[in-house]
């Protein structure tokens, strides 16, 4: 399991922009570089990450090799109900990661 | 020729002042951390614990505290108890002077030692994960102390030390460390700010790196920069100059786990 910092207000009015941080300690090594041995690095690096509000898809990133180590994402979605904002990664050797968050909407 | 006799007589003798002139000391009231030279956006990563990626490590390193290993399966936390109390303020003193070794002892160092005599286990390699970890977790309890190393007999020979190697010019561009951060902080090197070299936040999340990295690694990577030969992990040069760093920067605020370009 890869660490995850999490950036979620824990409540919020009904109808608010809130905004999301999110952060996962992953390589993103690109395939593009040579070890120490001469040979390619093969890539591994997170393709897909995703963002669910109660179920629905609020927000959705594909990545590139270009991103750096460790990403960091950052967004907003309107705070619509109270519930579960679910996060997850996906990637290169079957990499997978879920995290949630609860929300409370008054 | 009485001319060129003198130009060549005098030229040595005003670039050997100008040298002394320049190689001053910066005044206390303008020690500024390596923070006051970055941007807003980097600043605000490090100043927030949900987007400075140190934390990641500060978080390995809380649980590498808890985890009993070794021989003795001892945990940190069997001796140390609560680091929020017991390792508070230890990183501002650091290194510290060890009496058995007879010479001053960085942070990651002293953390080698306590596995290997109290924990029974093998040292963790220099800039391992796991020590990067462990030495951020501890840096992290510091975080707003005002940077304080011991300056008496005992540390004074090696802060001496540490400062002759700062001020030596070595390499092949013929540069000292203080050639840039004694001389010429505030300006440009290739479009980058030059700062004052304050080690205020390590080990420190650097951008380029794209992960953790101790104080020894960035004195390797500015050693090299200067096409000099870089100390080795460890060694009694590289405490040194940490040690004379930090009591060049007695009084900033440590910043552990620092975010820098």
């Amino acid at each position: 399991m890869a660490r995850t910092l999490l950036n979620v207000p824990a409540k919020a009015a009904r109808g608010e922009i809130i905004e999301i941080k999110t952060l996962i300690a992953h390589p993103m090594e690109s395939g593009y570089r040579v070890g120490l041995n001469g040979a390619m690095i093969p890539r591994d690096i997170i393709d897909l990450f995703v963002c669910t509000y109660n179920g629905a898809e609020v927000f959705r990133a594909t990545l590139s090799p270009a991103i750096a180590a460790n990403p960091f994402i950052t967004f907003s979605t309107v705070a619509t109900e109270s519930g579960t904002i679910e996060f997850r990664w996906t990637g290169d050797n079957g990499f997978s990661q879920t995290e949630s968050v609860l929300i409370a909407v008054e | 020729m009485t001319a060129a006799f003198l130009r060549v007589a005098i030229l040595p003798l005003v670039a050997g002042f100008a040298s002394l002139a320049l190689a001053a000391d910066i005044p206390t009231a303008e020690r500024r951390s390596g923070s006051e030279f970055m941007g807003p956006e980097t600043r605000a990563m490090q100043d927030d614990d949900t987007t400075n990626p140190g934390m990641l490590w500060v978080l390995d390193g809380e649980a590498a505290w808890r985890r009993r290993e070794g021989a003795a399966d001892k945990s940190c936390a069997d001796c140390h108890g609560y680091a929020q109390t017991s390792m508070n303020g230890v990183a501002a003193r650091y290194p510290a002077f060890d009496a058995a070794k007879g010479r001053p002892v960085d942070l990651e160092e002293r953390i080698n030692m306590c596995r290997s005599e109290q924990q029974k286990a093998t040292p963790l390699p220099f800039e391992s994960q796991a020590l990067l970890a462990l030495t951020a977790y501890v840096g992290r309890q510091s975080r707003g102390q005002a940077i304080a190393v011991a300056d008496d007999a005992r540390t004074y020979p090696f802060i001496a030390a540490g400062r002759e190697i700062f001020e030596r010019r070595q390499g092949q561009l013929d540069l000292s460390c203080a050639s840039c951060h004694d001389d010429n902080w505030g300006k440009k090197l290739a479009g980058a700010p030059v700062p004052q070299a304050h080690p205020t936040g390590y080990p420190t999340y650097r951008l380029e790196w794209q992960t953790l990295g101790s104080l020894q690694r960035r004195l390797r990577n500015c050693m090299i920069g200067m096409r000099a030969e870089p100390y080795a992990y460890g060694t009694a040069e590289n405490v040194d100059l940490e040690l004379y760093l930090m009591w060049r920067a007695r009084g900033l605020a440590i910043e552990t786990p620092a975010v820098r370009p």
